[in-house]
């Protein structure tokens, strides 16, 4: 209480005193963002998880098992879900979570309020909801082997690329979720949804690998301005055996990824920084 | 819109809230929410922003602690430059602010702690301070209590709770007790007094007129966007054109009304002698069918208020009306705010 009336706005003990307190501010919330998560555990899973594995479930086993689809298809599949589940999951909880946040209760407004430029708490954000979805597609894996039993084919040779790959995918689905859900209007949140997850998810590559559309070509380049394309044609290399298929080069997916990130990153913080601040 | 800001020059604190030409314009409006904003408050101070809805009060709240920029002009919390250096104004700001917007993830306690954290209390000295607090504010047993169950007078005491969590040097309540019941009003209101015995400079917006004259050091009374007046309440009240107020409830005599809306009364008390303004006739409401009471103030000067009193009263017997009630009041901040602006507070 007695340094109050100095003032000395860019003195060096004054900026590291910005940076110790912005950093100590960051830490308290990640605490805050795992305690919450820690507690929402069970329906965070249940909302993330249900739906993808019903998919390997009636794809990858049951059209198999009745012959409408070959054997094959599950281990194409897999990788597309694994993407998916990556990249929506993150999506879906920024989206949410900023629906509450920018809406009526304005719960945050406390974290607005603490000692620390504001677009760190986007990056909290982004990180946290990161996290949420690299754990999601991590639980894929020994559920998919359940699920597929015998059918199940993981390449185990490329697993630090197979990580790569996910932050990379799980990065983006957060920066996205971040940038729609700033630049959406909170009443229309709802049709983000419909409007740009579902058809990002079909023609995102999740459900067929991309060499296979040369057939339906302005559909092959039409795939390719869609970035979950590259983040499930990557893991699809790392995860399928090698003989078994053939993907977009590893280089051209990694450009891909780290240019959209390069993009949406920015953005949507700037856009996040413009909603908060009026 | 006559008197300009008055500086206050009577107080002898350094400066904990300095607001230097603020102006601030939102996107694809006509007009400033706040314009051209200029006062000091001192340290230890409690002062209020007096003004009612859109006159500009939450804007400059926003402004002063960090949730919106300024267009023009500048701002300083105990010397740190709220739109330069935010990081640094938000470590010594507190704000309860108009709407609760507690973190409805968390549970009563982990609010305060966490709040705590976010500005960098130490671990041991976080769970000791909300204990502290909510033992203060009658929250004791509520730690574990999640806040949707808690009524909106509680939310209001935890939004208190939190503000004070980091031992902010100014503190910020926007419209504290509006939607409170008498109760807890009076709680806040000791709460407020208590915090400023302490040395926080608080700052106010209200549009209760009581809460401004009882809790505030001095108020600014704002109307669109501008600082109208500001000193002390005291101070207020004498700007009104007549120390004394007289309300009078009549019923116009049959003759009254009969040249086309013709207002006899307000005419008689206008030729008194001594009366300096005449506002009315306000209709009240009730009473169907039978002609209805009308309630005119009457403002005026001297220091004989008896005497003024009687020759109203005479006034308005003598144009046939009929006199049911007659009450003399000191003006109110509310009354130096209609006539500053011409509009009540509560509209």
């Amino acid at each position: 209480m007695s340094t109050s009336t100095r003032s000395a706005p860019h003195s060096g003990s004054h900026s590291r005193d910005h940076l110790a307190a912005a950093l100590e501010a960051f830490v308290a919330i990640i605490g805050r963002d795992l305690l919450v998560t820690r507690r929402e555990a069970f329906s965070f899973l249940v909302q993330t998880l249900v739906q993808p594995l019903f998919f390997l479930f009636v794809f990858g086993k049951v059209l198999p098992g009745i012959g409408v689809a070959t054997a094959e298809f599950s281990v194409l599949l897999l990788p597309g879900i694994v993407a998916f589940t990556a990249f929506v999951t993150p999506l879906q909880s920024i989206a949410t979570d900023l629906g509450r946040d920018l809406g009526f209760t304005r719960e945050i407004d406390d974290r607005l309020l603490a000692p620390l430029p504001t677009y760190l708490v986007a990056v909290e954000k982004m990180l946290l909801a990161a996290l949420r979805g690299l754990v999601a597609a991590a639980l894929a894996f020994p559920c998919a082997a359940l699920i597929l039993g015998s059918g199940y084919d993981v390449r185990t040779d490329v697993v630090g690329p197979l990580i790569g790959l996910l932050v990379l995918t799980a990065m983006l689905g957060a920066s996205l979720g971040l940038l729609l859900g700033t630049l959406v209007p909170l009443t229309r949140l709802p049709l983000l949804f419909s409007l740009v997850v579902t058809p990002l998810l079909f023609t995102g590559c999740t459900y067929y690998p991309w060499a296979a559309l040369s057939g339906v070509r302005w559909f092959q380049v039409l795939t390719l301005f869609n970035p979950l394309t590259y983040a499930a044609e990557g893991l699809r290399w790392a995860m399928m055996p090698p003989s078994r298929v053939s993907t977009l080069a590893t280089g051209w997916v990694l450009a891909a990824l780290t240019a959209a990130l390069v993009a949406a990153i920015p953005w949507g913080l700037r856009q996040f920084q413009r909603r908060v601040i009026r | 819109m006559t008197a300009a800001p008055v500086a206050a020059t009577d107080h002898h604190y350094p400066s904990a809230i300095r607001v230097d030409h603020l102006t601030k314009r939102y996107p694809r409006r006509p007009v400033n929410a706040v314009d051209d904003v200029s006062f000091e408050v001192g340290r230890g101070e409690t002062f209020g922003l007096l003004g009612p809805n859109g006159a500009g009060k939450t804007t400059l709240v926003d402004i002063l602690t960090t949730a919106a920029l300024p267009t023009a002009g500048r701002a300083t919390l105990a010397g740190a430059d709220v739109g330069a250096d935010p990081i640094c104004a938000r470590k010594r700001l507190g704000v309860l602010p108009q709407r609760p917007n507690l973190d409805l993830s968390l549970r009563l306690g982990e609010i305060l702690t966490y709040h705590a954290a976010y500005h960098g209390v130490p671990r041991g000295l976080r769970k000791a301070r909300a204990t502290e607090l909510l033992q203060e504010l009658g929250l004791a047993d509520r730690a574990q209590d999640r806040i949707i169950f808690l009524s909106g007078g509680l939310q209001q005491r935890v939004l208190l709770a939190r503000a004070l969590m980091h031992d902010p040097q100014v503190l910020f309540l926007d419209e504290p007790t509006t939607n409170l019941d008498p109760q807890s009003r009076l709680f806040l209101w000791d709460r407020i007094r208590a915090l400023s015995q302490r040395g926080v400079t608080v700052l106010l917006t209200t549009h209760d007129m009581e809460e401004a004259e009882r809790l505030c050091d001095r108020v600014a009374i704002m109307d669109r966007g501008r600082i109208v007046a500001l000193d002390t309440p005291e101070r207020l009240q004498r700007l009104m054109p007549g120390a004394t107020r007289l309300e009078l409830h009549v019923t116009p005599g049959d003759g009254a009304q009969s040249p086309a809306g013709a207002d006899l009364v307000g005419d008689a008390l206008r030729r008194v002698p001594g009366i300096t303004q005449v506002e009315g006739p306000a209709r009240e409401s009730g009473g169907d069918g039978a002609p209805r009471p009308t309630v005119y103030r009457v403002y005026g000067d001297g220091d004989d208020a008896g005497k003024l009193l009687a020759n109203a009263a005479q006034a308005v017997v003598g144009t046939g009306a009929t006199l049911h009630d007659l009450r003399l009041a000191r003006s109110t901040l509310e009354d130096v705010y209609i006539h500053l602006t011409g509009r009540t507070l509560r509209a």
